[in-house]
């Protein structure tokens, strides 16, 4: 028995625990007992739970419930914690989110698709769905019917309500999102600066931010929905499509959990194919960024620098995958396809072309006395702050919190790679920014590191003709361009997955807008926007 | 050096041969009217064109080539396009402010194109304190920013429309000032007279320091008055979909596009009157043959080039620079320009007074 | 090396080919002087389509890649992408529609100035592609905005998206703005050749603000 077990048995002598090798602690609670855990958790010395890294809502048949996924950075350990609601018909938890910040955002996501009510968060409003949707879409009894079509206006209340309990008994406060007098601006969800369809309800004192609220959904296609009932080769398809910018990564996550899960040994080469081909989505994903960065602070011609140099990399993608953007081509056990013939060559180029380029981008952008005035000091982020939000990726390491998933927890071939993890001290754009463009480097060198080396054999493991996951829950993550992308499935042996949760590292940078932005001004909320570098089909999935 | 008051007075005496005196005047003013008119069209159409194969270059592309040769009656299609899109009436607004605002921007645009001196003799308004109308006349186009985006009963366009007002008459200080300088030098505001005052040497060389101070700080500010990048704020497009004309359609919107391009021109227009020689050819005291010679060059030629360069250098701006935020913008103006402009104006002074110019 | 023609279905290949053709569809021919000028304001309105910069997923980044260095729309005269609907002249749909931002759509469409002309991009805008079992998806945008041009893909190769682009200059060049059909016609007769209980949502909806 470990500590973690016997401290919580200590606090919580009805708690069920169950231990595989190799997997973190499970624990089942039931919401009073975590009630009392929530503060331990956290605080107590010797756990110090301080990253919530998921919180997945289940439709357990007989119950609705949560399973919280919590990682302590001081100690390097995990646990898993199932807790299940009292009943189907008014389900109700306790909230996190006073102790981790992100938990207000998933919360809400749970709230809207599961129902469940969180009892004492500050502002249980639907995060995806319109205000006025009927049912929650993940229970299993959902019916996909009861919401058809409306061309009304969605509305948007100003007021919202927040469940107390008093005496046992459970209540309804009142909570004022924006007072009647305020200067609200709406930007978006059609915005060209939100990269994509995201709301902002930004509260205007003249030119200055008070307040951001956040609507995201517009772009809800319910694909976690979807996926379940779709076999395991089906539901890959859908992972290009959450983050568009990282299909190969996103992909490579749910092909390496599935792989883990029926323990298929994925041949070298193949990881080395897949390895290449995520560094090079990576640097592109950069580039993009580069390139709408610059757009949204109003230069405009650095945007075309960004894609001409994307665009080669593109070429590459599609002689090997046929796919420019979505490419479609990790498989379960490894890639669809052999590399094309030319690829080392055209790499090679690649890799030689990229850094002058860079050199000449900083000099035209970098270097800029009003991009350095416009982006230094703006958008603070803490290190404390990025650990509460979740945040993950270049924007958490811009605020020096490594929490590089290739260096923590490597995956596939990143074990044997050489490469640094980019860290910077101030959280702001600038260094948000900086990160990213230095990332490229290092990118280049791992590529440059493996070209060399792709040994011969297959690209793709023979795999049974229907793969059946055996029954238990299984949990891989990969860093993608912008943080930790987790795959969450529960399987109950069957051929499609019971449960398949996608943890997307976009959720949390949007929920840390409103902090970085109070106080600031318009141009610096776009500039704050841009330098997180979400997609928003990956936050709202 | 061939003057076009030739031209206008033959016309003139031709027109008064054959009527009275106010039928001739009549007759002109219509005459010029539509000239002015035609001529305002055709350079906007030319500079967005210009434009548009300036920053096609600056960012590796080829920019419009398929309407025509090089695609050079692309902004034709655009006009004819504009012409015909449905304004749109939108319910809630402030009508007649909102119709009105379009024309009062152009109007400004186009009193102030009036006053620029293409070639010797080829000027439409010339009077003792010309320059100085120039610049009161160019002003008029910030109220029908501001009342476009009160009108518009739009949040976005309100804001843009406050940017606008913030930055303009902050800079319009600069302008005049920049321009006061070169009036120190010159000593007359008449626009005709400051472009024959540098037929011995060109202002900026002639008030050498002080007028390249003058010089640099009005193509700052200049950029900034008509509202092109790094100094957009007031339509940035990244934060304020379209700012202050957001709600415009059709060629209300148009009006405002064409008024963007003119400004830009008649901002370069300025820098090449007060500061480059206006139409005078390029003479070097001491040099007699080489001024013999640059005399043959038409002085339309020797305006339209400098403006040119000029206009291109404002497009430059654009494509280089990141926009600047509202408080940097201001800081810019009142920390930095506006002191170093009343310094340099008293300097100016001195040189003049001391006759330490060349 | 004898290049392969394509065929496409309605299209002989030399008018798919040049793109300076105007079709005579003209069906019971049009005067000389009105025929004439609607020419000429054929011409500049298809020469001069400014696109609304509007997309909400995957397809909007190859939007992007066709505005940019290697593609470059800007020499068909499309590169003024206005962020405000007032000033564009078409709706590119670039990604999924879900249900709701679909009431978005339908704003921006009806904020936009005639004559206005969607580009459904992709399979998501066509008919919901990938998405189409979901229950918050819409299954095409023309379910409640009119489409003139499709664009298959998913998504659609920059090259496509430009083949499509001048599908609609085409499809913009047969118009008339003097006498029968221009683009300001009731929107309820959008779809002569369906029964009113068989018009799409939109049809219905402006018929009663009427």
């Amino acid at each position: 028995m470990n500590t973690i077990q016997s401290i919580i048995q200590e606090l919580c002598p009805q708690a069920v625990f169950v231990q595989t090798e190799n997997e973190p602690l499970q624990v089942s609670l039931s919401a009073a007992q975590l009630a009392k855990l929530i503060e331990p958790l956290r605080h107590n010395a010797a756990l110090q739970f301080d990253y919530l890294e998921d919180l997945v809502g289940m439709d357990f048949g007989e119950r609705l419930g949560v399973i919280y996924r919590l990682y302590s950075t001081v100690h390097k350990h995990r646990i898993l914690i199932e807790c299940q609601a009292e009943s189907r018909q008014e389900p109700e938890l306790p909230t996190l989110s006073h102790i981790w910040a992100i938990a207000n955002f998933y919360e809400r996501e749970v709230f809207d698709f599961f129902g469940i009510h969180f009892i004492g968060h500050p502002d249980m409003r639907r995060l995806f769905l319109r205000s006025d949707h009927i049912g929650y879409p993940l229970r299993k009894d959902y019916d996909p019917e009861s919401n058809p079509l409306k061309l009304e206006d969605e509305f948007l209340p100003d007021d919202t309500s927040v469940y107390v309990e008093h005496d046992g008994k459970l209540q309804v406060e009142g909570h004022t999102v924006f007072e009647k007098d305020e200067y609200v601006v709406n930007i978006g969800p059609q915005h060209p600066a939100t990269h994509g369809v995201l709301h902002f309800q930004v509260s205007l004192q003249g030119e200055i931010v008070k307040k951001v609220d956040v609507h995201c959904g517009y772009i809800h296609r319910g694909i976690e929905k979807m996926c379940e009932s779709m076999t395991y080769p089906q539901t890959l398809a859908m992972t290009d499509r959450l983050d568009y910018l990282s299909a190969h990564q996103n992909r490579h996550a749910l092909c390496a959990c599935i792989e883990d899960a029926i323990g298929l040994e994925v041949p070298r080469r193949a990881q080395y194919i897949r390895v290449l081909m995520d560094e090079l989505s990576r640097i592109q994903s950069h580039l993009l960024f580069y390139a709408t960065f610059c757009m949204d602070l109003g230069a405009l011609t650095p945007f075309f620098y960004g894609f001409r140099d994307r665009e080669k990399i593109l070429n590459i993608f599609e002689d090997t995958t046929g796919g420019r953007l979505i490419q479609n081509y990790n498989v379960i056990g490894g890639v669809a396809r052999d590399l094309h013939p030319d690829f080392i060559k055209k790499t090679r180029e690649f890799v030689n072309y990229l850094p002058n380029v860079l050199k000449e981008y900083h000099d035209v952008f970098t270097n800029n006395v009003i991009f350095r005035q416009r982006a230094k000091g703006i958008g603070l982020l803490s290190k404390e702050q990025a650990l509460s939000f979740g945040v993950t990726g270049p924007s958490a390491r811009a605020s020096n919190l490594s929490c590089d998933v290739r260096k923590h927890n490597p995956y596939s071939i990143y074990d044997e790679v050489m490469f640094k993890e980019i860290l910077y001290p101030n959280g702001d754009c600038l260094d948000r920014y900086m990160v990213r463009m230095d990332e490229i480097l290092q990118s280049l060198s791992i590529i440059e590191q493996l070209l060399d080396k792709i040994p011969q054999g297959d690209f793709c493991a023979k795999t049974k003709p229907v793969i059946k996951l055996p029954e238990g829950r299984f949990f891989k993550s990969v860093e993608t361009a912008r943080g930790e992308f987790g795959v969450f499935i529960e399987s109950h042996g069957d051929k499609y997955p019971y449960r398949l949760k996608f943890h997307s590292p976009c959720l949390p940078l949007v929920s840390v807008v409103d902090t970085l932005a109070s106080g600031n001004k318009i141009a610096d909320l776009i500039t704050i926007g841009a330098s997180l570098d979400y997609v928003v089909p990956d936050i709202d999935r | 050096m061939f003057d076009f008051s030739v031209v206008t007075t033959w016309i003139d005496e031709g027109l008064r041969s054959i009527m009275p005196a106010a039928g001739a005047i009549a007759i002109e003013c219509v005459l010029i009217g539509v000239l002015l008119l035609a001529v305002y069209a055709v350079f906007a159409l030319v500079l967005i064109l210009a434009e548009r194969k300036v920053c096609a270059a600056f960012q590796c592309r080829l920019g419009p080539n398929r309407v025509g040769p090089w695609g050079s009656i692309q902004t034709v299609a655009d006009m004819v396009k504009i012409i015909t899109k449905e304004i749109i009436s939108i319910r809630h607004v402030d009508s007649f402010l909102h119709n009105l605002a379009p024309f009062l921007v152009i109007i400004a645009s186009l009193l102030a194109f009036s006053c620029i001196p293409f070639a010797k003799g080829l000027h439409i308004l010339d009077f003792n304190v010309g320059i100085l109308f120039m610049i009161a006349a160019s002003s008029i186009g910030i109220v029908g920013i501001l009342l476009a985006g009160w009108s518009s009963n739009n949040k976005f366009s309100l804001i843009g429309a406050m940017r606008s007002g913030a930055q303009m008459i902050s800079y319009e200080l600069s302008i005049g000032l920049s321009i006061m300088t070169i009036v120190v030098l010159s000593g007359t505001m008449q626009i005709s007279e400051l472009a024959e005052g540098q037929n011995e040497l060109w202002f900026i060389f002639k008030g050498h320091i002080p007028a390249c101070i003058a010089f640099v700080v009005y193509l700052i500010a200049g950029t900034a008055e008509t509202n092109r990048g790094p100094f957009d704020l007031p339509e940035a497009e990244s934060e304020l979909t379209a700012g202050y004309h957001t709600e415009y359609s059709g060629m209300h919107f148009g009006f405002y596009y064409v008024a963007e391009f003119v400004n830009m021109f008649i901002v370069a227009a300025i820098a090449t009157t007060v500061f480059l020689g206006g139409w005078m050819p390029l003479h070097i005291p001491g040099l007699d043959s080489f001024n013999h010679a640059m005399n043959y060059i038409p002085s339309l030629f020797w305006f339209l080039g400098k403006s040119i360069v000029m206009v291109f250098v404002i497009m430059w701006f654009k494509w280089t620079f990141p926009r600047l935020r509202i408080d940097q913008l201001i800081r810019l103006e009142w920390k930095y320009l506006l002191p170093l402009n009343l310094v340099n104006l008293i300097l100016m002074v001195l040189i003049v007074a001391l006759g330490w110019h060349f | 090396m004898e290049i392969r023609k394509p065929k496409i279905k309605g299209i002989p290949y030399e008018d798919f080919k040049d793109n300076e053709y105007i079709e005579t569809l003209r069906k019971n021919g049009v005067g000389v002087v009105l025929g004439n000028l609607d020419s000429v304001i054929n011409w500049g309105r298809s020469n001069s389509l400014w696109p609304l910069t509007f997309a909400t997923s995957c397809c909007g980044i190859e939007f992007m890649s066709v505005g940019a260095a290697r593609y470059d729309f800007a020499r068909f005269g499309f590169e003024v992408a206005r962020a405000s609907p007032r000033q564009a002249d078409m709706i590119m749909v670039a990604g999924t529609i879900v249900n709701k931002m679909a009431p978005v759509l339908y704003r921006l469409y009806e904020q936009m100035a005639d004559p206005k002309y969607v580009i459904a991009v992709g399979g998501c805008a066509i008919s919901g592609g990938p998405f189409s079992k979901s229950y918050n998806v819409l299954q095409g945008v023309d379910k409640i905005i009119p489409v003139d041009v499709y664009i298959p893909g998913c998504p659609p190769r920059p090259e496509a998206l430009l083949y499509g682009m001048m599908q609609l200059q085409r499809k913009v060049k047969v118009e008339h703005f003097f006498g029968e059909v221009n683009r300001k016609e009731p929107k309820s007769h959008r779809f002569p050749e369906l029964r009113p209980e068989e018009q799409p949502v939109f049809a219905s909806k402006y018929q009663d603000n009427e």
